[in-house]
């Protein structure tokens, strides 16, 4: 209780000199009392991610290892892929950690992001009733899977919010050839956990990543009719993460060593290894891929780009 | 500090999965956001309420009306608004706000001044002209008849100040949006409050959890409104 006490005095005092109009930053002052003497101690980093990595409690578990090594806060803001990215562009964080390639290029591409990495993956998989009124059951092909339901009009729930999920989810629907639409496509703009209940009560199908399914799994009674590449299912449902630097030369205030202090230290072997320690009910859930003996290049600069082509 | 007891009473209870000390941060969090932004609501709320309730003016109609449009603001707008103001290309954006609790005091101001303002004008309006007369012919000075008519309408106020802090802490759209909904690693809540944790349980499908959390926001509201009353209580006895 003392620290808490310590941190209200702290805090009254920054609020009491805040209030309302003559604002001046004291959010980095409040947590200067840190013994560590590193140049950035004191500091804090703000991460703006995805719903799949902080509700999996994936950060939670290897952030203080980071923290305690630099002396650091991280301040982890869990908003999806698109908000992400957009409080990145807006300047309100300093490192993005996303699951959508393609936006992510499009970020990279207007200048907002630097230092991209592939971090990790995992894959999705579509998910569905025991019961399986489409019959989808086994099919090793997504985009198959996703026209048997739209033809069966068997009720599909999307996110619906502009998130990594729901983006591929769009993909898949593209790559299929199918436009959902009609009573049976219900698009819900809820995280995937709350899309997973509107599912499971329902008994519709959805596309879910395979981390936030293994930690609802035993609350709901919905089962992977398609599985994704991790078991051996399409490429299509492979759901790899990137982390990017947002550009200090477009936001001058971005904590731009801090963040490339923690995409070092986050792709490195030892906070590698603990990304793929990291279980939930016995199961791995992220899959590190950052630490490779050989080089890919494709990982730094938007996908398919090439300095031959002139592709700017 | 009050809210130590309720807190440590809590995992007693239920056994709620969370880690030592985490939920009393984000009491604390709730407390600490919804009473600052409400104290300087009434700091700014009060005068304009005798202005209104004491003089005559052109456009007062006008004045009131803008006032009860507030009470209905949606909470997202105003968030949306306050993101805009204090995000990096806003016009506070210098002062680094996004994501701490001061951004959170600024949405929730804004929320909880026009409940204030319009309830307490009320309760001030609502003294009867009796009350005010008696005091004048007794020889009461302008401030004099302002005094009694304040201390006849101070029930009146306590139920405005209620409805703002009501407003304020049950509030979960704009927070969440200036906020960031921020625990630390080691599960301390730096911008997490009662109303956003519930929402993160809800979106993670724990409706057991958030149904538990959101029993502790209704307790304390509670709690609140018994020592605001209470205190209400003691001064009529003196």
């Amino acid at each position: 209780m003392s620290i808490q006490r310590r941190q209200f005095i702290a805090a009254i005092g920054g609020g009491a000199l805040a209030g309302i109009a003559g604002c001046s930053g004291t959010g980095g002052q409040a947590q200067s009392d840190n013994g560590s003497s590193a140049g950035v101690a004191g500091e804090t980093l703000t991460l703006t991610t995805t719903t799949s990595t902080y509700d999996t409690g994936l950060l939670d578990a290897i952030h203080p290892d980071f923290e305690e090594m630099y002396g650091v806060t991280v301040d982890a803001v869990a908003q999806g892929t698109g908000a992400a990215l957009e409080s990145a562009r807006n300047g309100d964080s300093d490192v993005v950690m996303v699951h959508a390639r393609g936006l992510e290029d499009e970020f990279m591409r207007n200048g907002y992001g630097i230092n991209r990495r592939d971090l990790m993956f995992n894959d999705f998989v579509i998910v569905g009733p025991e019961s399986d009124p489409a019959g989808v059951q086994g099919m090793s092909s997504a985009t198959e899977a996703l026209t048997t339901i739209a033809e069966a009009e068997a009720t599909f729930v999307s996110r619906g919010d502009n998130s990594g999920t729901h983006t591929k989810e769009l993909n898949l629907w593209d790559a299929a050839g199918t436009d959902p639409g009609g009573d049976w496509y219900q698009e819900t703009g809820t995280g995937m956990g709350e899309a997973l209940n509107i599912a499971n009560q329902q008994g519709a199908y959805t596309l879910s990543d395979r981390g936030t399914y293994i930690s609802q799994r035993s609350e709901i009674d919905l089962v992977i009719l398609v599985q994704g590449p991790i078991e051996g299912g399409p490429e299509i449902l492979a759901n790899p993460y990137g982390i990017m630097a947002v550009n200090p030369g477009v936001h001058d205030n971005a904590n731009y060593d801090l963040a490339m202090a923690y995409i070092g230290w986050i792709t490195s072997p030892g906070a590698q290894d603990a990304i793929s320690n990291y279980q939930m009910n016995g199961e791995q859930l992220f899959f590190p891929e950052a630490v490779s003996e050989n080089p890919d290049f494709q990982q730094y600069v938007p996908e398919g780009w090439s300095s031959d082509s002139g592709d700017e | 500090m009050p809210l130590e007891p309720v807190a440590q009473l809590l995992p007693a209870v239920v056994d709620l999965p969370f880690r030592e000390g985490y939920v009393r941060s984000i009491i604390f969090v709730s407390l600490y956001v919804s009473v600052t932004a409400v104290t300087l609501s009434t700091l700014f709320s009060l005068p304009i309420a005798f202005v209104m309730g004491f003089t005559d003016f052109r456009g007062k109609q006008f004045v009131k009306s803008v006032i009860n449009t507030g009470m209905g603001f949606p909470s997202v707008v105003v968030g949306l608004v306050v993101l805009f103001a204090v995000s990096n290309q806003g016009p506070l954006g210098a002062l680094e706000l996004i994501f701490t609790t001061e951004a959170m005091i600024m949405s929730q101001f804004v929320l909880a001044t026009p409940p204030i303002t319009a309830v307490s004008l009320a309760a001030i309006t609502g003294v009867s002209d009796n009350v005010r007369d008696a005091a004048h012919v007794l020889g009461g000075t302008r401030l004099d008849v302002a005094l009694v008519v304040v201390k006849e309408a101070r029930y009146g106020i306590a139920t405005a100040v209620l409805a703002g802090f009501g407003r304020a802490i049950s509030e979960v759209g704009s927070v969440l949006i200036v906020g960031g909904n921020i625990v630390s690693s080691s599960g301390i809540s730096k911008t997490r409050t009662l109303t956003t944790a519930i929402q993160l349980e809800a979106r993670q499908g724990q409706y057991d959890t958030a149904m538990v959390l959101g029993a502790v926001l209704v307790a304390l509201v509670l709690t609140v409104n018994a020592i605001v009353v209470r205190l209400g209580d003691e001064g009529v006895m003196q």
